[in-house]
């Protein structure tokens, strides 16, 4: 196969949590070494020359929509495969709330072979129970060797204890990982947005932060209670921390991710009723955002995810609170995760923590690191690079982004995918 | 002219001096009514259209005669019967509308903000005739303008808000139209009927309705309201009536000229005891309602107007 060198980049390691100039050296789609230096070109390599620019792992974005099966006019794999290529992404872990939901090893399969027409890493997240209505468990067995990475029933909550707890004693027997979406159902149940002024004023149903902090301490007692493997998808508000540091503590496999969106925006941003802004959980108070980007600062938060929600024109074009939630973010993660960046928050090896090494480290991946050995899942990008986002321009089918008209940095120049350039001009 | 809004979506959105005109032209129009020939036709050759996604009669009725008296051609839609029971959404159905050529469109939606997004659909003026627990924008115009007929201003009063404050939009528009005016707000009820986050708003709050109206130079009631509460609020009717229901008692500690306002329909014996609500000498319930058309004249007069001047503009500016 191929070997390629690049050269004279802005090296981006977040195992190493170093941002310094070096080059790469890729052979048969693995890296093979890196160095601090100019290295020489060994014979016949493909050189290409990053100009200063940012070389990083590709990015692992955790928790995809793919509208297949069931919603191929919102997103297909081909269009989230694009889109993730655009946007730097080299691993998608596709979510299992499609229709009907990947509850059964042949619909596992079916997705698995459908994922090959996407540039990108796919894998598969499984459903927690059967229909994704809390009653039955999945045959987690049987899934777990077809290929799922993990098992959740997305934002539905299971709401059984008992159910859960049971999931959860035989996921544990498997070593499997089950993603949690900690929230009082019946608390939140209709809620569009965080209670407090804005929503008071605005009139849009509301549900107190206290919400997700119910719901986590009753998954937190089940993880103690059956000690499996588990994941918060999203930890939203910073009255979830104490409770979730307390379970690390004391020892728990636990790890918790949160959106980019709840990272970079905050209640107010819904303005007049823009349904752009709608999510599950809502976003959050300007104090909640803040203790966030801290928390994923000091590696409280495990995990950055863009939550990409294809949702088509029509289920957005109502009234706030009957539009459907969630945002397409395959392809503005990385620009909307370098807001935290410019605003002094956080820097790149931080955010690639987040961002790449860290989800591979929870889900297994031999990926998300610069280190010999390691898959050539690469993205190289300049930080620095203005656009004002266009939603038209996405190449997602659907184009429902809060950032369209805002202004963002960062432009991504090329992405590889085991060694092979899957974005941008070929050098 | 003061009044620039082209439509009438909230009080959030209007200054304190295009308040002050509307309720000016307002009281013109309360001497029109009170005539036996009722008819002006400055909206003459006008299209007025009454969109109702939610059960009204007082608000409906209101508007029709404030359109009529006016000279509009006014039609009623009740879409509870509509092709939206067929799947249409709001805003094919306001696709549909805007291309009857209509000039003045009412709506009233159950969904907050549902109005705004209609109106950014249309090309004519839109009136919010409430939306949700969002505003109800002409119900504090006329309450402003019963108020300052009855107590000779609208400035440094102390007005008492006693109910179901959270499910209310009648009470959110209110509370920014009189706090626009610089009046002191008391927001009096139930814990679990107040809206989170209203510490900020600027008000005082009262759990004790006595507390709450000792000094009140206005006692404006909320109506509660069943049909949106989805459980276990309030205990039972009758403890509310104890301690949130206005009589003869608690008005007592109010101002000794306060005024009673209800915003219809009245709940009697669960929020007002029926004998403060035909007291002439105190309720001003009759007179809202009458303020109400008013009102509602007033501020269709005026969007058509700066209707007529944005189409005018624009045909003089194809010709030039």
């Amino acid at each position: 196969m191929t070997t390629l060198l690049f050269q004279n980049a802005r090296l981006i390691d977040p195992e190493a949590q170093t941002d310094s100039t070096g080059s790469l050296l890729v052979r048969d789609g693995l890296i093979e070494g890196i160095s601090g230096a100019q290295e020489a070109a060994p014979e016949g390599a493909t050189i290409v020359d990053c100009d200063g620019k940012a070389l990083a792992p590709g990015l692992i974005d955790w928790g995809v929509k793919i509208g297949e099966p069931g919603e191929r006019h919102k997103e297909s794999f081909r269009s989230a495969g694009r889109a993730a290529a655009a946007g730097g992404v080299t691993t998608v872990i596709a979510r299992p709330d499609t229709l009907p939901p990947i509850d059964t090893p042949e619909a596992l399969e079916f997705v698995t072979r459908r994922a090959a027409d996407a540039p990108v890493n796919i894998r598969h997240m499984a459903a927690l129970t059967k229909g994704r209505e809390g009653r039955e468990m999945v045959e987690i067995g049987f899934m777990t060797d077809a290929g799922a990475i993990a098992f959740t029933d997305g934002v539905r909550v299971v709401t059984d204890s008992k159910i859960l707890g049971r999931c959860m004693t035989y996921a544990r027997g498997l070593d499997a990982l089950i993603v949690g979406h900690p929230q009082d159902a019946s608390l939140s149940k209709g809620a569009a947005a965080t209670s407090g002024k804005f929503a008071s004023l605005y009139g849009i149903p509301a549900v107190s932060p206290m919400a997700e902090v119910m719901g986590l301490d009753r998954d937190l007692a089940l993880v103690d209670m059956t000690r499996c493997r588990w994941h918060a998808d999203q930890l939203t508000v910073a009255a979830a921390l104490p409770a979730f540091q307390r379970a690390r503590d004391k020892g728990l496999d636990v790890t918790a991710g949160i959106s980019i969106h709840h990272l970079t925006l905050n209640e107010f941003d819904v303005g007049d009723y823009r349904t752009f802004f709608r999510f599950t959980p809502p976003l959050r108070s300007e104090d909640d955002r803040m203790a966030m980007v801290q928390a994923v600062a000091d590696g409280v938060i495990d995990v950055i995810a863009s939550f990409h929600t294809p949702q088509d024109e029509e289920s957005k074009r109502l009234p706030f609170e009957a539009a459907a939630p969630g945002a397409v973010g395959l392809q503005t993660l990385l620009p909307a995760a370098l807001r935290l960046y410019h605003q002094g928050g956080l820097t790149l090896p931080q955010l690639w923590r987040a961002m790449s090494l860290n989800p591979a480290k929870r889900l297994g991946l031999p990926s998300g690191r610069l280190a010999r050995g390691a898959p050539a899942d690469l993205v190289l990008f300049n930080p620095d690079a203005p656009f004002v986002l266009d939603r038209f321009k996405l190449l997602s089918k659907s184009k429902n982004t809060p950032f369209d008209g805002a202004r963002m940095e960062g432009r991504v120049l090329g992405t590889w995918v085991a060694g092979n350039r899957v974005f941008g001009e070929q050098p | 002219m003061s009044f620039r809004a082209r439509h009438l979506l909230g009080i959030d959105h209007l200054k304190p001096a295009e308040i002050v005109t509307l309720l000016d032209l307002a009281e013109e129009y309360v001497a029109l009514n009170r005539r036996t020939v009722k008819h002006s036709d400055v909206l003459a050759g006008l299209t007025q259209i009454n969109m109702f996604f939610e059960n009204s009669t007082r608000t409906q009725s209101s508007f029709e005669l404030a359109g009529k008296r006016l000279g509009a051609d006014v039609m009623n839609m009740s879409m509870q019967t509509s092709s939206v029971k067929k799947g249409e959404t709001l805003i094919d159905t306001a696709l549909t509308l805007n291309a009857m050529q209509p000039d003045l469109l009412v709506v009233r939606h159950p969904n907050s903000g549902a109005v705004n997004l209609l109106a950014e659909k249309v090309n004519c003026a839109v009136i919010n005739a409430g939306d949700g627990r969002h505003e109800h924008p002409t119900q504090a115009l006329l309450d402003a303008l019963t108020i300052r007929r009855a107590k000779g201003r609208l400035q440094r009063l102390t007005i008492a808000i006693c109910g179901d404050i959270a499910h209310s939009r009648v009470a959110r528009s209110n509370l920014i139209l009189l706090g626009k005016m610089e009046n002191r707000i008391r927001l009096i009820g139930p814990s679990t009927l107040m809206p989170a986050g209203v510490k900020d708003m600027g008000v005082e709050l009262y759990e004790d309705m006595r507390e709450g109206l000792t000094g009140a130079d206005v006692v404006m009631m909320l109506r509660l309201q069943r049909e949106r509460m989805d459980g276990g609020f309030i205990p039972s009717e009758r403890e509310y009536f104890h301690r949130w229901g206005l009589d003869a008692e608690k008005l007592a500690l109010a101002a000794p000229d306060a005024i009673v306002m209800h915003p219809g329909p009245m709940n009697r014996g669960v929020e007002i005891d029926g004998t403060i609500a035909d007291d002439i000498n105190r309720s001003v319930i009759q007179d809202q309602v009458e303020m109400g058309v008013a009102v509602r004249m007033a501020a269709l007069d005026l969007l058509a107007r700066n209707l007529r001047a944005e189409r005018g503009a624009k045909a003089s500016g194809v010709m030039v």
